[in-house]
């Protein structure tokens, strides 16, 4: 016979409530680990979207999701040239805001290295790759485009090819993948409307200095092409990706390389490695702490509720002791209550959380390792809290049963 | 078992507190109880009875003095609180005024668990704890909570369970005090029969003078003196009120 069971169903209402409540805790604890998961996910979906074996950055920067990075165009015929690599071509990766089907559509657009690269290695659930170089485009699916849809963006129209799914940018925008040079016609054109609010905007500047007033050749030009301002570099890029033969050991690449004065250079591994550190590792830190938190909290609420639980049966614990049970017997039933509460409102987090996170807007990703550590957590913080319980009843004298 | 003393004590002394608030509570009490004898206690409200039940129970250990169980010397100074509890599951069977049973636990599992603790299998508790039932005839009422009881039918329960042990002493603190005396007489004769059909020894501090013609002996008790009553003298006693 299990007293701890007996006890739990004479006052089930109060213990079902309190379960469920730390239930949806551990829910949140999970959900946090997940939105990290998640994030971390995400973004090695993209480093290992554009399949590159080598990531080329300007010198002492931390690559194109660290921090700003500015190279010459130049530098990829620079890099192709390098012995064991095969290709190279720029990083693209930025983000669009269009009009469709009368709503604005936010994107990340993402260059892949036709033709070596159609897209095979991206998580494809519908579809197909890139089959020829121009035209075409992978989308994900959180992008609301279907298979066959056509999209007209910059000069040209792309049909949807192939969906993803998870595929979305650190902004949480999804992505949708182009050959390498459509990307960079989607990112280099400018629609008619901002090239006139920008001339609009160039032109009202120079009206308001000085310089604009007494030279007015600089008037006519702010009106023009942006081309034709001299000051104005042709466009940089971000990271040049390579791509090595089979076989060829990065690292010696990479030396060839380290003697370049303007460039630094990361393996794959490298960058993810950069990528977790970088931008992820804060995100990781604060959610930490918050699950740090919660789960004290947890902690807290369960040792309160199972030591008012125990001074609920102060009277009977008592009359225990007086008929003689020992004392694992008395301790044991408190710490049941609190395993048993503590292991439910796991299930109740679990279960909630499975049905509740795939309707959140980002990815959720609650791996087998996080369950499995928290489990762990969770039977820790069920046995603290049973202690304050124990600690009360074993200060109650068998004589306490009488009178 | 071969020993016919269920319980013995010897200069039993209680005393709480101490330098003012000093009680003397019991004073040099002994008393012997055979197998099978059925013992009243009487006395005043204050005179030390529910002192020395909680003595002779191994549950406040006395100030002086030794108690033996069923020819085992149980209390002599002081004892593990661990070693205590362990007599008190496997030897003696408490009854008291209050109905005493654990509220979360049916009827059948308020007899039933005390089988368990004393390491009987589950099943075989269960078992014991049905017999006992029916026997004290609250075995329709055995899966019934306490509060769907009525206080004779948890009286009778609480008798169940201080038997479950198989004790060789029960010891009972106004057990009837909370019943009627037609269910208070019936609580008296249960004891008896239950100590002349087991061979327990059984004390039943009382109040009740018209129920003592259950009794084999009667013992006296007044400002922690304990000494016995002429059981003749106290049975006429009875008989007259
Ligand atoms: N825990 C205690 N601390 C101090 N004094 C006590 C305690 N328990 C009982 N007493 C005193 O001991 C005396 C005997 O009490 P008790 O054994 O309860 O008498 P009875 O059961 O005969 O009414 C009383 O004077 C009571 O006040
Ligand atoms: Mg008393």
């Amino acid at each position: 016979m299990n007293l701890a069971v007996r006890d739990i169903r004479h006052s089930l209402g109060r213990f079902v409530l309190t379960t469920i409540g730390v239930g949806m805790l551990l829910m949140v604890v999970m959900g946090m680990g997940g939105i990290y998961r998640g994030l971390v996910d995400d973004a090695l979906v993209v480093t290992r979207g554009v399949g590159a074996d080598l990531w080329v950055v300007q010198r002492d920067t931390r690559g194109p999701f660290a921090e700003v990075s500015r190279l010459p165009r130049s530098l990829v015929d620079r890099i192709a040239a390098v012995p064991g690599v095969t290709d190279a071509r720029e990083f693209v990766l930025h983000t669009i805001q269009r009009e469709h089907r009368g709503k604005p559509l936010r994107m990340g657009v993402l260059g892949l290295g036709w033709p070596t690269d159609k897209g095979e290695g991206l998580p494809l659930i519908a579809g197909r790759p890139l089959a020829q170089n121009h035209f075409e485009m992978i989308a994900d699916e959180s992008l609301g485009l279907g298979l066959g849809e056509r999209l007209r963006l910059g000069k040209d129209t792309y049909t949807v090819v192939g969906l993803t799914r998870w595929l979305v940018a650190s902004g949480g925008d999804g992505i949708a993948c182009f050959t390498s040079r459509d990307a960079q016609a989607i990112q280099f054109h400018e629609p008619g409307e901002s090239i006139r609010l920008e001339r609009q905007a160039r032109r009202a500047r120079a009206d308001e200095i000085d310089f604009g007033r007494t030279q007015p050749g600089v008037l006519d030009r702010a009106s023009g092409p942006a081309q034709s301002l001299a000051a104005l570099p042709s466009p940089a890029i971000s990271a040049v990706i390579a791509r090595l033969m089979p076989g060829t050991d990065p690292a010696s690449v990479q030396r060839s390389m380290s003697g370049w004065s303007d460039v630094t250079t990361y393996t794959g591994p490298q960058q993810e490695e950069l990528l977790l550190k970088g931008s992820v590792d804060r995100a990781r830190r604060q959610i930490l702490l918050f699950r740090v938190l919660l789960t004290i909290i947890s902690a807290v609420i369960m040792a309160l509720i199972i030591y008012t639980l125990t001074l609920d049966k102060l009277h009977p614990i008592a009359l225990l002791k007086l008929i003689g049970a020992p004392t694992h017997v008395i301790a044991g039933l408190i710490l049941q209550q609190s395993l048993i509460m503590g292991v439910l409102a796991y299930g109740v987090g679990y279960l909630i959380g499975t049905r509740l996170f795939p309707l959140f807007p980002r990815r959720v990703l609650v791996s087998n390792d996080d369950l499995l550590r928290l489990a762990g957590i969770v039977l820790v913080i069920s046995v603290l809290a049973s202690l304050l319980g124990i600690w009360k009843a074993m200060r109650v004298a068998p004589n306490e049963a009488i009178g | 078992m071969d020993d016919p003393l269920a319980l013995e004590t010897s200069g039993l002394t209680k005393v709480y507190g101490s330098g003012h608030t000093e009680v003397v509570a019991l004073r040099d009490a002994s008393m012997r109880v055979r197998r099978g004898e059925v013992v009243a206690l009487l006395g005043p409200s204050g005179a030390g009875k529910s002192t020395f039940l909680l003595c002779v129970g191994l549950i406040n250990p006395p100030t002086r003095g030794t108690v033996t169980i069923g020819g085992k010397l149980m209390q002599d100074g002081p004892r593990s609180l661990g070693d205590l509890r362990r007599f008190r599951r496997e030897r003696i069977g408490f009854v008291f005024q209050k109905s005493n049973l654990i509220p979360f636990l049916s009827a059948i599992e308020n007899v039933q668990v005390v089988g368990e603790l004393i390491g009987r299998p589950s099943s075989v508790a269960r078992r014991r704890a049905k017999e006992l039932l029916d026997a004290l005839g609250v075995g329709r009422r055995a899966f019934n909570m306490p509060t769907q009881l009525s206080g004779g039918e948890q009286q009778r329960v609480t008798v169940a369970r201080a038997l479950a042990n198989q004790p060789s002493l029960i010891l009972a603190d106004e057990p009837t005090a909370a019943l009627d005396s037609v269910r208070g007489r019936q609580v008296m004769e249960l004891f008896r029969d239950v100590a002349h059909r087991h061979g327990t020894g059984v004390i039943v501090v009382t109040h009740d003078h018209r129920a003592l013609d259950v009794f084999d002996t009667i013992y006296e008790m007044e400002d922690g003196l304990l000494k016995p009553a002429a059981s003749a003298a106290a049975k006429a006693t009875a008989a007259r009120a």
